[in-house]
């Protein structure tokens, strides 16, 4: 391609270096897989080894699927995380562009207190939080779940959105408004597909630690109907013994669906990157 | 019919007064080109005039309709941007549609709209890419092309031909023009390029510091500026002004235009070439008196001049402006 500018060595060294971070970033993922097909007794003398016709087991599978209602525990996961994501990208958007957009008075004051919940975690009020749910009888519902984490999730969305926002043309904007766009429409159909590469990193962000709380699950649905997945697989870690095929197999399990919504997400990362590049 | 009416229009962005008691009056069919330096209101007049920002006090009326408090969309004007402002996710031809899609236009008028406006600006061959396929003076044809299917009673253009380079940049001026004869309509025009405005308007309303200094055609500007502003901002290269007591004349300056200034064996001017511009058609040079004054030459055609040589200059005295200390004109 560049004879010019391409050095094999510059070459090598860099795939070397992304090899190795990959090797790193892989290998607990790779250890979980694995092992969740194993015996227990193979996974603790060889806990590297691939699973032979001797070892290989589906044990962990049989006893996730038998114990416990794991496949509901699954779409509570979902929902909550779909949903908050939902709600975050949403209020988030809305909110930034208001910020971005339009002037008033206290504008930066407002700006100021939506960022300061980026400094103070959300955890400090669990207790506040359980008796405004108990009061309000969300207790054990999705739902006390979902506005907690769009709670959560709000301050850092709308910082980084009315960011991306305010680079927006105001050009483009003001020709919408000429041509008889409401400022909803405006919103939604020529501001939204410009950001959409901050709105991915926005939902990637949010979505992992969502997919694996375990405190607000613990605290404020721990009831069976509500549990999430993070939650249901804790009833196989014990204090004095741990059903290890099982926990390996609920992880492995765990991984799928982020993992297509993260697909799902950094295709929409990658197309904002080339849609700018080739203007 | 009048197109567009201003009276008092003022506007202040908090304690900022930007638009001082703008009147203005534009007759149908009428090509205005607002000139100024930057940060004098000109885009933001022209945003005033479009309904993109409200006035603080006065009124707006387009086409005989009071506008004051009408959103952009039911003003019957349309805008064409400096940045192009194309809509990136749509063809051209959605770019084109949009607007009369918005006002519930029937689809047949649509097509025709957009045959027309795609017949006028040779936009055939374009019609299903989008924006970021084009080049820069096919998107700003595109532009044009999104505000003539509007058929507005006013067209508005804020520095539409900045981005672009030079060569464009003539092609679209002519372009520009023969669309105003083509369609008869009213458009106004905003520009820091006095070329533009001396080639384009029927009228120049020269704008300074939030409000209008003088309204004329091209030629009254240039050759009856009503003060020291407009002298100096019309015309390039732009005026000389000189002291006028060592050169015997009334008030505190004299104007005297580059053109009407010449090379002569005696003459009350002196002084050294510092620089000499050869354009071929014209030899500008720069001239600096033992007084430390500036004068800038325009002579036509090729001379042989050199920096450092020391000239005499002579100038048509009917032709020169006196200004007074405040920088009015005055008049013999």
């Amino acid at each position: 391609m560049h004879k010019a500018r391409h050095n094999p060595l510059n070459s090598i060294a860099a795939h070397a270096a992304l090899l190795t971070w990959t090797a790193i970033a892989l290998f607990p993922v790779t250890v979980i897989l694995v092992n969740s097909f194993k015996t227990r007794k193979a996974i603790f003398r060889e806990p590297l080894a691939l699973p032979d016709a001797e070892s290989f087991s589906m044990v962990g599978y049989q006893t996730v699927m038998k114990q416990g209602d794991f496949f509901l525990y699954f779409q509570n996961s979902m929902i909550v995380t779909v949903a908050s994501l939902f709600l975050i990208l949403l209020f988030g958007a809305m909110a930034a562009f208001a910020l971005s957009e339009y002037r008033f008075r206290g504008n930066t004051l407002m700006g100021l207190y939506l960022a300061l919940g980026i400094m103070i975690p959300i955890r400090i009020g669990t207790v506040a939080i359980l008796e405004l749910m108990v009061d309000t009888g969300l207790v054990n519902t999705l739902a006390a779940l979902i506005l907690v984490y769009t709670a959560q999730g709000l301050p850092l969305a709308v910082f980084i959105l009315s960011e991306f926002m305010r680079q927006v043309s105001d050009d483009l904007k003001n020709a919408g408004r000429i041509d008889g766009m409401s400022e909803y429409a405006i919103f939604f159909r020529l501001v939204l597909p410009l950001v959409r590469p901050a709105m991915a990193t926005v939902a990637v962000f949010n979505m992992i630690p969502i997919w694996n709380d375990l405190w607000f699950p613990l605290i404020l649905a721990p009831g069976e109907a509500t549990k999430t997945l993070t939650l249901g697989s804790q009833v196989f870690i014990g204090q004095f013994v741990t059903d290890w095929n099982a926990v390996l197999s609920a992880l492995s399990l765990a991984i799928l669906p982020v993992l297509v919504l993260y697909v799902i997400f950094s295709r929409q990362l990658i197309r904002g990157i080339t849609s700018g590049a080739v203007k | 019919m009048t197109a567009l009416l201003l009276e008092n229009v003022h506007k202040s962005f908090g304690t900022v007064q930007v638009l001082k008691d703008i009147g203005l009056e534009v007759a149908d069919g009428e090509f205005i080109v607002f000139v100024g330096p930057s940060g004098c209101g000109k885009s933001t007049l022209l945003r005033v005039i479009a309904g993109l920002e409200d006035v603080s006090a006065g009124r707006v009326s387009i086409g005989g309709r009071d506008v004051t408090a009408t959103p952009p969309a039911k003003r019957g004007i349309a805008m064409v941007f400096q940045s192009y402002a194309l809509y990136p996710h749509l063809d051209v031809e959605g770019n084109m549609a949009l607007g009369l899609k918005q006002a519930g236009e029937d689809r047949k008028v649509i097509a025709e709209r957009i045959a027309m406006a795609t017949r006028m600006l040779s936009l055939e061959p374009y019609l299903k890419r989008r924006p970021s396929e084009l080049s820069g003076g096919q998107r700003q044809r595109v532009a044009i092309g999104r505000a003539i299917v509007r058929k507005p009673d006013l067209f508005l253009f804020d520095e539409p031909l900045s981005n672009l380079d030079a060569a464009l940049r003539m092609a679209t001026r002519v372009e520009i023009a023969r669309l105003h004869r083509e369609l008869g309509a009213s458009m106004i025009y905003v520009t820091h390029d006095q070329t533009e405005a001396m080639t384009l308007a029927n009228r120049i309303v020269v704008l300074r510091d939030g409000r209008i200094e003088q309204v004329g055609s091209p030629m009254e500007l240039y050759n009856d500026p009503a003060n020291r502003f407009v002298a100096g901002f019309i015309g390039a290269p732009s005026m000389n002004f000189l002291k006028a007591g060592p050169l015997g004349a009334p008030g505190a300056e004299l104007g005297i235009r580059p053109e009407t200034l010449r090379v002569a064996a005696e003459g009350p001017i002196r002084g050294t070439v510092t620089h000499v511009e050869r354009l071929g058609s014209d030899t500008n040079l720069l001239v600096v008196t033992p007084t430390e004054e500036t004068v800038t030459v325009r002579l036509f055609g090729q001379h042989d001049h050199r920096v450092g040589e020391e000239i005499a200059l002579d100038f048509d005295r009917a032709r020169a402006l006196s200004f007074d200390a405040g920088g009015k004109r005055l008049r013999h």
